[in-house]
């Protein structure tokens, strides 16, 4: 019988990006808050510190700061008729654990979506016709528009001082920035980053073939910074460790270098470690949360009663405990019927490597952040026409490569040996002179029927929960986008001047061994009609009035974009309307 | 740690093909790859410390991730023993025994699935055993592997530096400097006169 | 060595001394005028709360284990051993709610209690007897109005001799003057506001200025740098070389009150005094600390030279620093404002004891998180990483480096850090 602890105003699930926010958020309006958070505290000093971080096979190929699949993990398979097997080890994605969430490990690449991203299904049916998308799609509009997101994707920026180059200000189209994106009200907090050669010369190559390249937005900041809150931040120094691995010289945005400081002294806010919710408790009619029974790490389970329950794990398990709550229908792709689990989607991504004379040119690739980048934006989501194509969807292309560690980063030129002397040869003449973009095509996924979400009948985790099972493969579409798509980035990167270039173009199937991004979406999606979304336009379940569910669970599709800028502007969005409109008069922001 | 002196000897002469030495770079032996694998299988990633291993352990499709009920350390022990079995009656020795091009038409057929071994997938070792010999080739010395850094030297990775504003915009210019470990590097010591 | 003739001729003296003294000095003090205690004086109790903040009582009275504000227990350091902080709430068995003001003044000015008993100067009463009778009394005001705790506290834990209160008659003969304070008035009102303040209340010559043998204050080096805990609190006269000169009074108010300036972030037991006491003070006191202590200078000693950049010690100790240090504190030892120590203006680098940087180099450290200041970045140990030739390079390198001198840091100096720090650790 779990005992019950002292009731709070606030129960945030989950301290990674979006629950930092909303607690801060919501202890500024004067509600007390506890955040309960599965996993350690984790700071730079001692998980990440800069006399042992530079560890490409603790932090990359052992996982160091990621959950461990022991803890708990998903089950995987391609198609409805096989059966779905544990993901035993990470490979297409690692989910993170502890306090900072995903905001430790990430690369800080900061996007925002396009506008037509967020009215996705009006936008192509207006332009190519209903009979053009793919029956199987089940994209939908979000519900807001990037209007209503606009001065939240710009707090989200100032908080973390992301260093850019502004390409639209206030419809003002600017030489240097991204031609495509939405209106923003003023610039990017600080400069964009320095970047590396091979950086350079694909931007060159790519302004000589009439595209528009544009640094990438970086949470690895260009300069020292003050934030909103007060917090400062050092200036990145181009490690080279940055994805997988946490920042040691506290100049990559993250919940540690931009909110947490602040939260932590306020005495209105405190959270648990290592404390693992295993449901959100719902009143006897099944309406209204009454707070989270959580288990710590002895074992011992105890009910936090709140007011108002915040839902800010990883996407993936906030759609878990959506169906281990029961709360919400569960989605039946058979019968396309229920919500939870509908609309599941990851990323389209590729790479071209390439090889270049070593005589003429020297990248060291081992100088770089997590965000550094020149990019186009020419081919992602509706920039471009369709109509002669047979695909819908993009994504952005560009030389990101974060890094040249090397035990992944030691590439050598088509046809040769994968050992032996030869291969060692290839390796000592190609290194400093080979680019490997890593997620150099990246590309949208749109959802479809059947990629979807559900509880496993057979597999459970050390708590004898069911593992989420995940149903999921590419769709023709996505693979001609990628095919598409790779050719363009080929194109650049033999003009760069690569005397080799080597596609690697995404197929199908999906495969789950292979590294493809951490960007899992949907399965608890926002939209206007409560039949096919979870949620409503400010992100509140639509069975329960007073659960707010953050996150990309909430994105009906992905976009071709990295996530995190979205998600984090969803969540000052969603604690505005909690702040102006739901602490005043509790209960359905919106009626459909 | 963890090989027997017979497991011991089939590694090292593998890391050796697979990684040979050469005139300016040791070989995968001298580099202490073997060492390295010695330590990874005697710790966390030869018993599977941290990843799911429940059953029931069903056979899927390769796309699914590694199913096999056996973890790295039970495997490398099969693997061995049946490589050794499969050279001593082909080839009339262990592995560790056998000449360098013997060793390497082994490897070449583990690689292409033609040799099967006694109780364990053979191709799928030989995956395993290529990017664990490489793994320990470049990582960081401290893993018992890259000795004195010459992987890095080899290439030219500076391993665990971590400031490079004053180089990153020195576009197409060599970085000077020579490699440090997590441990240091050996002008790191002041040279005391004698 | 100096460490071992403490524990030997200090009672020695004491005993000698002991039979000539015993008579005279167990009088009682005389009965003092003042302003009387009005227990519902409000603005009376408020300035006495003020003033202990400025002198940083909770430090040593709060109860440690359950932060009873006031209520004693926590063991204070000193040279010849520990001494626990009295209960000085109103409760009249075990705090001192049974004393009058007379003897409440005596004991913070003079080191005495009621019936004779004398007090450690663990307690730093050579400093606060400068304070205003007037400001004895608020404090006394605001401490009778916290809650009285119930608690015994045996402040008597030193071994004997020490522990014979006694002894401390001949050290207060020999070494305690109790001036009152008399202002200069050829100095400014706000000078002399930061001078009754530094040698009074807020007692920053307990730690910044050296003791002699006898754990007295060494009058002719006032706050000119002190060992205290395993740390060196570092010179800050007016000094340009040797002490703060060449901060500006914003940069100390700036640190006294947010634990960070554009170059030096606040650590260790400063950290501490910040959190508790300064970072509550008044802008205006802070400014009048800073400018009485940029008015201080420092005659003792010539500046070194510094050492060449091709010393052995500098070129290994240039490698560490550019590929471990340069990350936070730049390339040009300028560090980030607020975030990461810059070497050139931080004290502790050219303090001619390098203890404090020693300790973090071989600890880490964690800077002070304040309202004004939130973020609180800390620095990773380098204890296992480095050894003691290499730890003894990086930090030459950096005393010598940007146009600093000091001398340099031998392995002997680290190895020994090694082992005083591993024996304060068990404790």
């Amino acid at each position: 019988m779990p005992r019950k602890l002292p009731s709070k105003d606030v129960v945030v699930i989950g301290l990674g990006w979006t629950g930092s926010i909303v607690a801060h958020e919501l202890t500024d309006a004067g509600l007390e808050v506890i955040a309960i958070e599965r996993g350690p505290w984790r700071d730079a000093p001692t998980d990440f510190p800069i006399t042992y971080v530079q560890d490409e096979l603790r932090y990359r190929l052992r996982h160091e700061l990621f959950l461990r699949p022991a803890q708990t993990t998903f089950t995987f398979r391609n198609t409805m008729d096989q059966r779905a097997l544990p993901i035993r080890t990470w490979g297409a994605f690692m989910p993170p654990n502890g306090v900072g969430g995903g905001g430790v490990h990430w690369n800080a690449e900061t996007w925002r979506f396009l506008p037509s991203d967020f009215v996705l299904k009006t936008h192509l049916t207006e332009r190519y016709g209903a009979s053009f998308l793919p029956p199987d799609m089940t994209i939908q509009d979000w519900g807001v528009t990037y209007e209503d997101l606009e001065a939240h994707y710009d707090q989200f920026e100032y908080l973390c001082g992301t260093s850019g180059q502004a390409g639209n200000l206030k419809g003002q189209i600017l030489e240097g920035g991204n031609p495509f994106e939405g209106p923003r009200s003023r610039p990017y907090p600080t400069p964009p980053q320095a970047q590396g050669f091979s950086h350079t010369l694909f931007a060159k190559a790519a302004r000589d073939l009439g595209y528009k390249p544009f640094p990438q937005p970086s949470g690895n900041l260009s300069r020292p910074y003050v934030n909103s809150l007060g917090v400062r931040m050092g200036a990145c120094s181009y490690c080279g460790f940055c994805e997988w691995f946490g920042c040691a010289n506290y100049s990559k945005a993250s919940p540690q270098t931009t909110i947490l400081p602040v939260l932590l002294r306020k005495s209105n806010f405190v959270f648990r470690t290592n404390s693992e919710v295993m449901r959100i408790n719902l009143d006897a009619a099944g309406q209204r949360a009454t707070g989270v029974t959580f288990v710590d790490d002895s074992g011992e389970e105890w009910e936090q009663p709140a007011e108002l329950v915040i839902l800010s794990a990883y996407s993936m398990f906030n759609v878990q405990l959506l169906l281990l709550s029961k709360i919400g229908q569960p989605y039946d792709p058979v019968a396309n019927t229920g919500v939870i689990g509908r609309n599941f989607t990851h990323q389209t991504i590729s790479d071209v490597v390439g090889f270049f004379d070593k005589d003429k040119f020297n990248f060291n690739p081992f100088m770089a952040s997590g965000a550094i980048g020149m990019c186009i934006d020419e081919f992602n989501g509706d920039n471009f026409d369709h109509g002669p194509l047979g695909f819908v969807g993009g994504g952005y292309m560009g030389q990101v490569q974060t890094g040249g560690r090397p035990i992944e980063t030691t590439k050598v030129p088509p046809g040769t040996p994968r050992w032996g002397a030869e291969w060692k040869k290839a390796v000592r003449d190609n290194y400093l002179s080979t680019v490997v973009p890593g997620t150099g095509v990246h590309g949208s996924m749109y959802s479809y029927r059947d990629v979807y979400l559900d509880l496993d009948p057979t597999y459970r985790d050390r708590l004898g929960r069911p593992l989420m099972r995940m149903t999921i493969d590419f769709h023709e579409n996505e693979i001609k986008q990628n095919k598409f798509l790779t050719d363009k980035f080929a194109e650049i990167i033999k003009a760069m001047g690569a005397k080799q270039i080597e596609k690697q173009y995404r197929k199908a199937p999906y495969d789950i061994t292979k590294y493809q991004t951490t960007h899992l979406n949907g399965g608890a999606i926002m939209g206007t009609d409560p039949k096919t979304s979870a949620l409503n336009r400010y992100l509140q379940s639509w069975d329960v009035p007073n659960l707010f569910v953050m996150g990309a669970s909430s994105f009906p599709q992905n976009a071709g974009y990295n996530p995190t800028g979205t998600l984090s502007a969803l969540a000052f969005w969603a604690a505005d309307a909690i702040r102006s409109q739901y602490l005043k008069n509790p209960g359905p922001l919106v009626h459909a | 740690m963890f090989f027997t002196p017979a497991e011991a000897a089939a590694i090292e002469a593998a890391a050796d093909r697979l990684i040979p030495p050469d005139a300016t770079t040791a070989g995968g032996k001298d580099a202490g790859c073997a060492v390295y694998l010695d330590r990874q299988l005697a710790g966390s990633y030869g018993s599977r410390r941290g990843l799911y291993v429940s059953p029931p352990f069903l056979k899927g499709q390769k796309n699914q991730g590694p199913q096999d009920p056996d973890g790295p350390a039970a495997i490398y022990r099969k693997a061995l023993a049946a490589l050794d079995a499969y050279t001593r009656q082909r080839k009339g020795d262990i592995f560790a025994k056998l000449a360098p091009s013997d060793q390497d038409g082994i490897l070449h057929g583990l690689e292409r699935g033609d040799v099967n071994l006694e109780g364990v997938d053979g191709q799928s070792f030989f995956e395993t055993l290529l990017k664990n010999i490489q793994e320990g080739f470049f990582a960081d010395p401290i893993y018992g592997g890259n000795r004195d850094m010459c992987a890095w030297k080899m290439i030219g990775f500076p391993g665990a530096r971590y400031d490079y504003r004053e180089w990153i915009g020195r576009h197409n210019q060599r970085f000077p400097l020579g490699p440090v470990s997590i441990t240091g590097a050996p002008d790191w010591t002041p040279a005391t006169k004698t | 060595m100096l460490r071992a003739l403490r524990h030997v001729v200090a009672p020695l003296v004491a005993f000698a001394l002991l039979a000539a003294l015993w008579i005279f000095w167990t009088h009682p003090g005389p009965a003092l005028a003042g302003t009387a205690l009005d227990s519902q004086n409000f603005a009376q109790i408020e300035r006495g709360r003020y003033l202990t903040i400025v002198g940083d009582c909770a430090s040593c009275h709060d109860d440690p284990k359950t932060k009873a504000p006031f209520a004693g227990g926590r063991p204070i350091e000193t040279p010849f051993g520990n001494v626990l902080a009295a209960n000085i709430t109103p409760d009249r068995e075990t705090g001192i709610g049974g004393w009058s003001d007379d003897e409440f003044v005596n004991s913070i000015r003079r080191g005495r209690s009621p019936h004779g008993k004398l007090l450690y100067p663990a307690m730093p009463y050579p400093h606060y007897a400068n304070i205003t009778k007037e400001d004895a009394l608020a404090i006394r005001a605001y401490l009778n109005s916290v809650q009285p705790v119930r608690k015994k506290v045996t402040s008597d834990q030193l071994p004997f001799p020490l522990n014979m209160r006694i002894a401390m008659a001949a050290w207060n003969a020999l070494f305690f003057q109790r001036d009152a304070f008399r202002p200069d008035l050829s100095q400014s009102a706000e000078w002399n506001r930061g001078a009754y303040l530094v040698q009074g209340l807020a007692h920053c010559g307990a730690c910044h200025t050296p003791k002699d043998i006898f754990g007295a204050d060494e009058r002719s080096a006032d706050l000119q740098g002190g060992e205290v805990q395993g740390w060196f609190a570092p010179n800050i006269t007016g000094d340009p070389s040797k002490g703060l000169g060449r901060w500006s009074v914003e940069d100390i108010v700036d640190y006294l009150k947010s634990g960070h300036n554009a170059a030096a972030d606040a650590t260790g037991p400063m950290a501490e005094e910040i959190g508790f006491s300064s970072t509550n003070m008044t802008d205006s006191d802070l400014k009048a600390i800073a400018t009485y202590l940029k008015s201080l200078s420092d005659r003792n000693g010539a500046s070194p030279a510094p050492i060449t950049a091709s010393d052995t010690r500098m070129t290994a100790g240039a490698s560490i620093f550019a590929a471990q240090c340069s990350a936070c504190h730049g390339s040009d030892g300028k560090g980030v404002p607020g975030l990461f120590p810059g070497f050139a203006l931080s004290l502790p680098p050219h303090a001619a004891d390098p203890t404090s940087l020693i300790r973090v180099a071989l600890e880490g450290a964690r800077t002070v998180s304040t309202a004004a200041e939130p973020t609180g970045p800390g620095m990773p140990s380098f204890a296992w990483k480095l050894g003691d030739a290499e730890i003894a390079a990086v930090l030459t390198y950096v005393r010598n480096s940007w146009g600093l001198a000091a001398p340099a840091v031998t392995a002997d100096e680290v190895a020994a850090a090694r082992r005083s720090l591993a024996e304060r650790a068990e404790h």
